[in-house]
């Protein structure tokens, strides 16, 4: 298993001039994941990225990048990575041509494949047609293409992206999400962003950081999976509580008010047909019938919200 | 080593694409060019001055050589001031930072490549002089080792510009703080010539042999006179070198 792990990270810490911007952060990505970093600004998305990067030292904690030690070894971890920080790192008063050649040498590119792997990233994140353009004359789109061209143009095991969308419009925005998606087929990535719908487009497990902290680390199926058991019902003409309750299979009920209910099922047992056809047969006039879903975007504003809850009462 | 000769390639490359290079060649070409005409103007009228010992040689390569001192003093820190500062408010440093170049592999790739740009410059003040070749025997001795002067003099200058650069995220600032500095040098050369011995509880301090043991224009005064002592030299080397390697800890303090 551990193996498989293109990047670990282990109890990562950073101070600025003594305040905490991430703490005690555990990462794992393995082969061919794409993970989701998630929080909202200022939670310690760049700091972790940046440490992971091996562009900031991280003041407590240990980063294995493809099996080499980031402080003992950076040279030979950084080989493996690929990394688009926050702003794309590009020259302006250069062509798309000369700044990728330039980064395949800087990456160790032997001058035979250096060509072939210019074409490719540029293929890969559709700049074929503007190889001879200046880089400060391309629209903010295609710089951020051209950013993440920089970083895949070696063939990182690891790619890191720190907002790649930010500051998009929604058709370069869709276009970016593809590359991403198209990318993780032959490359582990960490995407962050502060919008969880990028997360969701992208990502196959998401985490949560909120002040410095992982609140939530989860496969993307399980965290939007949706409970069957948990049924939100609406009869205009509905009964009381008890006898809803006292339906085969019921557990308990909650009103919602307004002749909306929220049933919850005893476990292992889907009442949905059931239950519509009981309303139906009592002429409760149904007019809803679905399984609650606690969608991530409630989780993520319950999660970020409760710690800054409990952070305000600690303090 | 390779990465360090890519960033220098790069280095030079982004120099020449970009109108302040060429301005500042173009600058300090006029500049140098009319004091040459000038000398050569001045020699003529007044023959007079070529004594025994001061031949053309001295008085308009050593004028010359001096006066691009000056210019440099002007042209360096915009230079400099572009390679860490800017990029480091551009955000372009990470892309080295995160690549696998080592610090010291980024710091000699930039100097090399600054100073692949001022040997440019260097070479066309040099033809200057070379050029009265055709009409009069030069001491040539006496002109290389002015020329070496003037280049120890160009690496010195940005090595100190190098890692004031790197001390901040503001171009403009790193250009001032190099002007200053470079300035200040200067000045130590002046303290130097004025035999200043201050008494501080009874002791003589030796204010004026320390700043001429210390006074950069000194030593490379000494090369423009054809004095070529390995002293003088050497004092060149280690002003470069520490100023190099204070820049690759500065880098790495970054991180930190």
């Amino acid at each position: 298993m551990e193996s498989d792990l293109k990047l670990s990270a282990q109890g990562l810490i950073r101070d600025y001039a003594g305040r905490r911007a991430v703490n005690d952060i555990d990462i794992r990505l393995a082969a061919g994941e794409v993970l989701g970093l998630l929080g909202p600004n200022g939670a310690g998305k760049t700091t972790t990225l940046r440490m992971l990067a091996g562009t900031l030292a991280p003041s407590a904690g240990r980063i294995l990048l493809a099996g080499h030690d980031m402080a003992r070894a950076p040279q030979q971890a950084k080989r493996h990575l690929g990394y688009l920080p926050e702003r794309p790192p590009v020259y302006d008063e250069l062509t798309v041509d000369e700044y990728l050649a330039f980064c395949a040498r800087l990456h160790g590119i032997e001058r035979a494949k250096r060509a072939d792997a210019i074409t490719r990233a540029k293929a890969d994140c559709g700049l074929e047609a503007v190889g001879r353009r200046l880089i400060g004359h391309l629209s903010k789109g295609y710089q951020q293409r051209v950013g993440i061209a920089q970083a895949i143009v070696h063939r990182p095991d690891v790619l890191i992206l720190d907002e790649p969308t930010a500051g998009l419009d929604p058709n370069q925005l869709r276009g970016i999400r593809e590359l991403v998606s198209r990318l993780a087929e032959a490359h582990s990535v960490i995407v962050s962003s502060h919008i969880l719908s990028e997360i969701q487009a992208v990502a196959h497990r998401v985490m949560i950081l909120h002040r410095g902290r992982v609140v939530l680390d989860e496969a993307l199926a399980d965290a939007e999976a949706r409970d069957d058991r948990v049924i939100d019902i609406g009869l205009r003409a509905g009964p009381d509580k008890s006898t809803l309750a006292a339906l085969p299979g019921v557990e308990t009920v909650e009103p919602l008010g307004d002749g909306r209910w929220r049933i919850t099922a005893a476990p292992g047992r889907d009442i949905r047909g059931s239950l519509a056809e009981t309303a139906v047969h009592n002429g409760w006039h149904l007019v809803e019938l679905t399984t609650h879903a606690p969608d991530l975007e409630t989780r993520f504003a319950e999660l970020t919200r409760s710690a800054e809850h409990t952070t305000a009462v600690a303090s | 080593m390779n990465l360090a000769v890519s960033i220098a390639r790069h280095e030079l490359r982004r120099l020449f694409v970009s109108p302040l290079a060429w301005t500042l060649l173009a600058v300090s070409q006029l500049l140098t060019g009319i004091l040459f005409a000038l000398s050569l103007t001045d020699l003529s009228l007044n023959p007079q001055r070529i004594g025994a010992y001061d031949g053309v040689s001295a008085i308009v390569g050593g004028g010359l050589f001096r006066f691009a001192t000056v210019v440099l003093l002007l042209v360096v820190p915009l230079l400099t001031m572009r390679v860490f500062a800017e990029e480091r408010k551009t955000g372009n440093i990470e892309l080295l930072l995160s690549s696998p170049a080592s610090l010291t592999a980024v710091v000699l790739g930039k100097f090399a490549g600054l100073m692949g740009y001022l040997t440019l410059l260097f070479a066309l003040v040099a033809l200057m002089p070379l050029s009265l070749a055709f009409a009069t025997p030069l001491d040539i001795g006496l002109l290389a080792s002015g020329l070496i002067g003037l280049w120890l003099v160009m690496a010195a200058f940005c090595a100190l510009g190098l890692f004031l650069s790197s001390l901040t995220r503001e171009p403009t600032l790193a250009a001032v703080a190099t002007l200053g500095a470079l300035m200040l040098l200067w000045l130590f050369y002046a303290v130097s010539a004025m035999e200043w011995q201050p008494v501080v509880f009874g002791t003589a301090l030796p204010l004026g042999d320390a700043a001429r043991a210390l006074a950069l224009i000194g030593h490379h005064d000494a090369l423009l006179r054809g004095v070529f002592s390995s002293a003088d030299v050497l004092y060149f080397l280690i002003f470069t070198l520490c100023f190099l390697a204070l820049t690759v800890v500065r880098l790495d303090m970054d991180r930190h």
